[in-house]
């Protein structure tokens, strides 16, 4: 880990101001995936700007829904009891991450920020594209069972958000508030907020440089209040997902009126399947309905996958 | 020993030996007053140490750039092949190497060369941790680099057959019988392949250590070792110093489970670093580092062959095992010893192949052999219970081996048929379904499995130091290692039993070179040997005090012979007349002594009746090679409970029944249990080291991303064992349970996922994506 100054400041102007003062500056919320990307060098920082009083606070309902402030823990959004009852996939997709320390320190913000597991992006001595643009890609033919199949391109197959809550959340159609160094807000939805890899997979977010994550705000909806999310790992406990889905539905005497479909673990993005919500919209609530086949949702090009022996 | 020897007589009621007895350490290590090797901070002058390792598995090391690493504050030396001072002896010379004992037939930093990722290019030391690690990150390393080999399935890579295994230790080509003949013969044959992925121990503290020259010949380490004998001999030797002149310290270890049973790079590498900067330096491996340090159990493919007959009698075993190992050494684990063991068969044959690829040497872990071994042997009688629509306890005991088939020698003691017929009862075997496939709860496929364990009790010897005062209280020393199992609680045991204290009074020590020699603790040794010399120590000790006893005018046993003096709950007393006698404060005290001494060695072979004898024994008798095969048994049963739509596999039920000779404490012999049982369901299910196959590298060096078991992964665990008295093995009659609670315990898991799902996994561990696509019968 390189050496670094650390601040802390108040305000939003003055965390953008120190960052267009240093570009290479990080802001730092929870700090539990910063500091492990720094002293894996895998990142280096002159400056961390700690943004943890910022007023980016908050669990509240408003006529958009429901609003999460980006300095909000994972843990105290995982137990909100509005989150509980509304939006059941998005409690489940936070407390199934993780650990309990790390829930309790980790930002909501900070969560949407999180980088890939691809073991080569996440050791230095290998090449990498998301890394070291232009340096290479072993994962194509190399060890990639836990990578994505979605959204790949020749650049990079990295699952570049690992992670579990923004997959809930681009299921049901979160919004996410930014807010950049003029002090003006814009919004952005949370299945557009992550990139495609394409030729300059080192880009993950729609964030400009400086940006800062506000809030998320999720809409109130039938299909949040019965939605869940699922996760498959290879261990019970703190690991990411193999493959997860946040589903929702709104079921009305046996009937699907509407549906919500996000796949994680398995895109180079939390990967909306609109094609699934197509089939399950008007369709009975049946197994039946649920086991059908169905036309794949989208497909990158195409690379070798090993498995987890060799 | 060809008549039944006596048993020396306890009464298992009675005494604290086999009490669960909680951890006489656990309130310092809950406190953090339990010192660690890399927790001595007080050493004046302390720095710090960390290693610079190689990104790339081969090639030659051209050049450095120091310029940015030394300009950061602190730095105090960069060390490299170029300016490290020369050791008298390296392992790099196979006859240096066998005086030096390491498992690693190279030592980095003694040439340009680069043969393994991971492998230590320098050492940066500096007066702050941080300021070693940023200073070795600023270091630049040139590289010719060269493609490298990755595993014995690279197509570039050439398989061999060696001459030597493990230096001689196993033998790399067995035949016993006519195996091929007999296979062919044979009206049941299967033929299967089992693979094993690369598993690390991981240990909860990584290898570390202190080094400290208190005088240009006089050198201490505190290290994470679970041997300090191993080390002190191995640094003395590269040192060109006597091994008296090295002392080895290591109070305390976070585990160890192999790793830590050999002396390592690093650990030569440290105490050159202190000797080059003229301070203590401190060094402890990385998280990622301790991929690449310590060795780990080879990638290998077996090959299993196995005759028998339609009433499924075994009558061949033919065992292959091809697998990687490195560029300067022979290693593999010996599997094929419990093939040849486990079951009544009259014709057997093993060989191995190896490839060699650039990584570093493969090491013991945890069951070596053993635990890779059975999950084949295992496998393959589970599909001849199925094929032949036998029980697979019942096929086991159709071939039960009534003596050791690999040797013809009669077993000290075996209780494999109690094992499997409590263990059964606990797990409520009878109720099982015999078709695979059918058994549901809900969604999910319900699964039953079992699988024989089996462990060796090793040769070995080791020496005890008990002395004990007139008010009572006593001191007892091994240079033994707790890797944090409890030794140093059991230890205590024996002690306070054989002197008739409460545990409170008496303190063992152990960790220290400076204490009498205690083997290395690997091999499931250490309980056996160490508590036999503690035993053996304390016996010493009584026949002195009786020699004083009966030459003492005022004591009640003056002129008795020693032989007809025993010692009772701390009273010297005669056998036949036990009234007549005198505890051993008042003898103590009115013969004006302040303490007594004993000295005693722990052998591998030595009964209880030499125990019991042990003041007067016919030395002749004490050498005499033990004629019995010495090994522990037992039985594993398991439940799993599958997705069949995810592909996901739960443990939910778990029942481990053993003999293993004598338990010297319930509480961490079934804490011990469990912990290797969890060690193997890892490797069934999950632990998967993953080289990349073009660059030599792991891709997933971080427990983050090489798995092993949590908390909600383990359900209950059943733990049971059957009361052994083996009069042959040692005095105490201790068999050790260190490695074969993880012996069968993959194969029990995958004969359970095959009896939920009828898929049959050979290919560990059983991902997810191994068991998609099943189809229920």
């Amino acid at each position: 880990m390189n050496n670094f100054s650390y601040i802390q400041v108040n305000s939003a102007k003055e965390a953008t101001g120190y960052r267009q003062a240093t570009p290479q500056a990080a802001y730092i919320a929870g700090g539990t995936t910063l500091l492990d990307l720094m002293k894996g060098n895998l990142e280096e920082h002159p400056q961390l700007v700690d943004i943890n009083l910022l007023p980016f606070k908050g669990i509240e309902q408003t006529s958009d829904g429901l609003r999460i402030g980006a300095m909000e823990r994972m843990s105290d959004v995982g137990e909100h009891p509005l989150v509980l009852q509304q939006y059941p996939a998005v409690s489940e997709s936070l407390l199934l991450a993780a650990s309990p320390q790390l829930r309790n320190m980790a930002s909501i913000g900070g969560n949407m920020m999180q980088r890939t597991r691809c073991g080569y992006f996440r050791d230095a001595a290998f090449p990498c594209n998301k890394r070291v643009p232009g340096s290479g890609c072993p994962a194509q033919e190399g060890n990639n069972h836990n990578l994505a199949i979605l959204g790949t391109s020749e650049a990079c197959i990295a699952t570049s958000y690992p992670g579990d809550l923004a997959v809930a959340l681009a299921a049901l159609d979160a919004v996410m508030t930014l807010e950049n160094a003029k002090g003006k807000q814009r919004r952005v939805p949370v299945t557009e907020f992550y990139v495609l890899p394409g030729k300059t997979p080192q880009r993950e977010t729609v964030l400009e440089p400086g940006e800062l994550i506000v809030a998320v705000t999720i809409p109130a909806a039938a299909h949040a209040r019965r939605s869940t999310y699922l996760k498959v790992r290879e261990r019970s406990s703190y690991a990411y997902a193999l493959a997860s889905a946040a589903v929702g539905l709104d079921v009305q005497n046996g009937t699907i009126r509407s549906a919500r479909v996000a796949l994680g673990g398995v895109g180079t993005k939390p990967w909306r399947s609109p094609e699934a919500e197509k089939v399950l919209t008007g369709a009975p609530a049946t197994e039946a309905t649920f086991r059908a086949p169905r036309p794949r949702p989208c497909v990158g090009p195409s690379h070798a996958t090993t498995t987890a022996s060799k | 020993m060809d008549t039944e020897p006596k048993f020396f007589e306890t009464n298992p009621t009675a005494g604290v030996v086999g009490k669960p007895l909680n951890r006489v350490d656990g309130r310092d290590k809950v406190m953090g007053r339990a010192k660690y090797s890399a927790e001595f901070n007080n050493l004046p002058g302390l720095v710090h140490a960390v290693l610079k390792t190689s990104d790339v598995a081969k090639g030659r090391i051209t050049g450095f750039d120091t310029t940015a690493a030394l300009k950061q504050p602190g730095v105090l030396a960069i060390i490299t092949h170029q300016n490290i001072p020369k050791l008298a002896k390296t392992p790099n010379d196979a006859e240096d190497k066998r005086a030096i004992g390491v498992h690693m037939g190279y030592l980095p930093l003694t040439d340009d060369q680069i043969y393994y990722a991971g492998q230590p290019v320098a050492v940066v030391v500096a007066d702050t941790l941080e300021r070693a690690q940023y200073a070795a990150a600023l270091l630049k390393v040139q590289v010719a680099v060269e493609k490298p080999l990755a595993s014995y399935e690279d197509p570039k890579a050439r398989l061999f057959d060696p001459t030597k295994l493990q230096e001689g230790k196993t033998a790399p080509h067995v035949v016993r019988g006519s195996a091929q003949a007999a296979f062919a013969a044979a009206p049941i044959q299967l033929t299967h392949k089992y693979t094993h992925a690369i598993n690390h121990h991981n240990p909860m503290e990584p290898g570390a250590t202190t080094a400290h020259w208190e005088a240009p010949d006089r050198l201490t380490v505190y290290e994470s070792t679970q041997g300090v004998t191993r080390t002190q001999k191995a640094l003395s030797t590269m040192l060109g110093l006597s091994a008296e002149q090295v002392r080895v310290v290591t109070k305390f270890l976070g585990g160890g489970f192999g790793c830590k049973g050999s002396c390592w790079p690093h650990t030569v590498l440290t105490v050159q670093a202190a000797k080059f900067v003229g301070r203590p330096v401190k060094l402890a491996l990385t998280r990622p580092q301790m991929f690449t340090s310590m060795g780990h159990r080879e990638d290998q493919t077996q090959t299993l062959r196995l005759g028998a007959t339609n009433d499924g009698k075994l009558t061949a075993l033919i065992h292959e095992k091809t697998s990687t190992t490195s560029p300067w050494d022979n290693y593999a684990e010996s599997n094929s010893k419990i093939v040849n063991m486990l079951y009544e068969c009259p014709n057997f044959e093993a060989s191995y192949q190896l490839a060699r690829a650039n990584v570093m040497t493969s090491t013991y872990t945890r069951a070596p052999g053993e635990a890779p071994g059975s999950f084949a042997l295992e496998s393959s009688m589970d599909d001849l219970a199925y094929q032949l629509g036998i029980d697979p306890i019942e096929i086991r005991l159709r071939n039960y081996a009534e003596k050791d088939p690999s040797s013809g020698q009669p077993w000290s003691s075996k209780s494999l048929k109690q094992c499997y017929a409590r263990g059964a009862e606990l797990f409520g075997w009878s109720k099982r379904n015999p078709k695979a496939g059918v058994t549901r709860n809900g969604r999910l496929l319900v699964g039953w499995g079992m699988a024989t364990a089996s462990y060796p009790v090793h040769n070995s010897q080791g020496m005890a130091r008990a002395r004990l005062y007139a008010d009572g209280h006593a001191v007892v020393q091994s240079g033994a290692t707790d890797l944090g199992t409890g030794t140093y609680t059991v230890m205590t045991q024996v002690a306070a039993e054989a002197l008739g204290l409460p545990v409170e009074k008496v303190r063992f020590e152990l960790g220290d070179t400076k204490l009498p020699t205690a083997p290395n603790s690997g091999g499931s040794v250490a309980a056996g040997t160490v508590s036999s010399s503690v035993y053996m120590a304390v016996q010493d000790l009584w026949q002195k005090l009786i020699k004083v006893a009966v030459l003492d005018k005022k004591s009640p046993l003056h002129r008795a012979k020693t032989a007809d003096v025993e010692v009772k709950d701390g009273r010297l007393q005669l056998k036949d007349n036990p009234k007549k006698g005198e505890d051993f404060a008042t003898l103590m005290k009115r013969a004006d002594m302040a303490d007594v001494e004993g000295n005693g060695q722990g052998r591998y072979g030595s009964g209880y009746e030499d125990a019991q004898t042990a003041a007067n024994a016919n030395p002749a008798k004490k050498d005499e090679a033990p004629h019995h095969s010495m090994h522990a048994f037992g039985a594993h049963f398991c439940e799993v409970q599958v997705d069949p739509d995810l592909g996901t596999v739960r443990v939910t039920r778990w029942v481990s029944v053993h003999g293993a000779g004598r338990i010297l404490n319930a509480k961490t012999a079934r804490s011990q249990i469990i912990g290797g049982s969890i060690f193997g369901i890892g490797a069934a299910l999950m632990e998967a080291t993953v080289r990349d196959q073009k660059l030599a590298r792991y891709t997933n060096a971080s427990l983050a991303d090489y798995h092993i078991p949590v908390n909600a992964d383990i359900p209950d665990m059943t733990v049971e064992f059957v009361e052994e008295h083996d009069p042959y093995i040692n005095a105490m009659g201790v068999k050790g349970i260190g490695e074969i609670s993880m012996v069968g315990v993959t194969a029990a898991v995958a004969n359970a996922v095959f009896h939920a799902t009828g898929k049959r996994v050979r290919e560990l561990p059983i991902t997810p994506d191994k068991i998609l696509g099943t189809k229920a019968v």
